[in-house]
């Protein structure tokens, strides 16, 4: 997981990443932060992110991309 | 059948009344009988399409589903004898061979809708390159093609991705892809969002029965009483594009936007409203776009079905598939995070408009308005940080004076791409639109010339009305809904109102001889 925050931080250093729940709602990451984010993600963490996965819920926090991530890496 | 007819008119009357009358456990059943009326007023060329693309999809999904349900049950039946590696390995085939259904469904109806549409614009592009004399076969366009099989690939994408289930009855699923209302112009549905309301049981509740008939009358006030109305102006600009250059251009672009946005808003209120009147939520196709202040904001509220469609249909899986994968690895060491990190949006964004370009109709026409529309986006995205810069040492720009000249900039850059599509040339749009900045005739506006075009002074009247109500609406819709306001107003008030409306519809309605209205603009797409 701080893996993970460490590389959104990033993006945006300015960002409470920890605590923020609204990624995507608010604006705070846009297409380019995804697409870049899949690439890292997919490198970093040997998952392969589907569009499929791409969906608010995925995106809105660390937390839920770090639990997209755990469970692509149990597939 | 056009929703502007008599016989739309009936046909919802009587399905109204049976939808409440019969067993409600048969609403749905009654809602597929009438859709497939519907359509069979488009012929039976047009109803084998739909058919075939429904069957391809509800088998695709079937398949898909299948692969899932042995996966888990297999996995969940030896959680203890299987090691992290074998589960891995289950999941992969379950994967792998959902992916062949999905792959041949998609080649299937996308295959279809390609030969259907794109035939002609291929032969004459390569009988354009080479010198050949293929003959352009043109194919009939069956109705509602391209909306009921972006809907369909959707459906089999979903089940693929595991957003929604695999629907096992086919009547079901047929009604999904063929539910009336949004059939011939949209909105594109999901199948995990529409299928709740489009399949439960619903009993006669009079606020829905009268939002809907509200929302339905809305719909046909937009299109009859200023859209057919300015399709005879807009006719008449376009169909001689010698005589009418310069300041004619302007209103084209002007009156153009008024109509496109009447024609295609009437119609999906229409829509929406008539699935309403059923009980049944259909996904806002618009939000007020020409209050948009730039040409991404626009895009957020225009079409707005259309938009997301292509966004999680083509632009994600374009973006993480591997090739843009690497591409987007590979741009980042080279020029950086900064600049590196563009380049596959900016990529797959020029696929995606290319390819909304080209849905919309087999013509370069149209290409070149998706790709415009992509390269003002682009623009409006690299200037962003001048625009910061902009704000924040000019104050003015921070007014409400300053967000209505952008919103007059967006109205104006969009309407001038927008053009493309009256002209259909792509040469002739840019000399005509060229011609404006070389026009000496701006005395056309103010000396009379407007009531050469087609239309009286009372219609003009008639139009400028439509469209202060259009505004003064649209203004109160940014604040809420217009309908729960009426709702909270007295009975006399809100009578009046309905009243009034439909007096507007009848009394102001451009109606042809014999109530020939003309044919949704988007139908043809």
């Amino acid at each position: 997981m701080e893996k993970l925050v460490l590389m959104l931080a990033q993006m945006h250093p300015d960002v409470d990443f920890y605590n923020c729940a609204s990624l995507i709602d608010d604006g705070i990451i846009d297409s380019f932060d995804i697409i870049s984010l899949v690439a890292d993600l997919n490198e970093e963490f040997e998952v392969s992110i589907s569009a499929g996965d791409i969906v608010p819920e995925n995106f809105n926090s660390a937390q839920a991309l770090w639990e997209l991530v755990s469970r692509l890496q149990n597939e | 059948m056009s929703f502007i007819s008599y016989s739309f008119v009936a046909f919802l009357a009587v399905l109204y009344v049976l939808y409440y009358l019969l067993p409600k456990k048969t609403q749905w059943l009654l809602l597929l009988v009438g859709s497939l009326v519907f359509y069979a007023h488009a012929g039976w060329y047009s109803f084998i399409f739909i058919l075939v693309v429904a069957a391809v999809v509800y088998t695709a999904g079937i398949k898909i589903q299948d692969q899932y349900d042995a996966r888990d049950e297999e996995i969940s039946a030896n959680q203890q004898l299987f090691s992290k590696d074998e589960q891995r390995q289950i999941k992969a085939q379950a994967k792998a061979k959902a992916k062949t259904f999905l792959a041949a469904s998609l080649a299937t109806v996308l295959g279809i809708l390609a030969v259907i549409k794109y035939t002609s614009f291929v032969i004459n592009n390569v009988n354009s390159i080479i010198g050949s004399n293929f003959v352009p076969y043109r194919f009939i366009l069956p109705m509602g093609i391209s909306f009921y099989t972006f809907q369909s690939v959707g459906y089999a994408a979903d089940v693929y991705w595991e957003k929604t289930r695999a629907e096992r009855n086919p009547l079901k699923l047929m009604l999904f892809v063929s539910f009336f209302p949004q059939l011939v112009q949209g909105p594109i549905s999901r199948f995990g969002e529409l299928s709740g309301t489009l399949l439960s049981e619903h009993k006669f509740e009079p606020k829905q029965a009268a939002f809907g008939f509200q929302r339905v009358l809305w719909g046909f006030f937009k299109k009859l009483v200023v859209a057919d109305r300015l399709v005879i102006l807009v006719r008449s600009l376009i169909l001689d594009p010698a005589a009418y250059r310069g300041a004619y251009v302007v209103l084209l672009v002007f009156f153009y936007a008024i109509q496109l946005y009447s024609d295609f808003t009437g119609g999906i209120d229409i829509a929406i409203g008539a699935a309403e009147m059923f009980g049944v939520v259909v996904a806002e196709n618009f939000a007020r776009p020409f209050f948009s202040k730039n040409a991404a904001e626009y895009w957020r509220r225009w079409h707005i079905t259309m938009g997301a469609w292509f966004k999680d249909y083509v632009f994600y899986p374009v973006s993480v598939s591997k090739a843009m994968q690497r591409i987007s690895s590979k741009s980042r060491s080279t020029f950086g995070q900064k600049i590196g990190r563009r380049i596959p949006v900016y990529l797959t964004s020029i696929v995606v408009w290319a390819a909304t370009g080209i849905w919309h109709g087999a013509a370069w026409n149209f290409v070149v308005w998706g790709l415009l529309n992509c390269l003002v986006i682009i623009v409006s995205q690299e200037m962003e940080p001048a625009y910061k810069k902009f704000h924040e040492k000019y104050p003015f720009s921070n007014t409400r004076a300053y967000d209505f000249l952008q919103i007059v900039r967006t109205f104006w850059i969009m309407g001038f791409i927008r053009v493309l599509d009256c002209y259909q040339n792509v040469p002739l749009t840019f000399r005509q639109v060229a011609s404006v900045f070389t026009a000496s005739n701006w005395s056309v506006l103010f000396n009379g010339s407007l009531l050469e075009l087609g239309l009286s002074e009372a219609d003009f009247v008639a139009v400028a009305l439509g469209c202060i109500v259009m505004v003064s609406v649209s203004l109160l819709q940014e604040k809420g809904s217009v309908r729960e306001l009426l709702a909270a107003k007295p009975t006399v008030l809100r009578y009046s109102v309905v009243w009034l409306a439909l007096a507007s519809i009848i009394l102001l309605g451009a109606y042809g001889i014999g109530f020939d209205a003309n044919q949704f603009i988007y139908n043809r797409f």
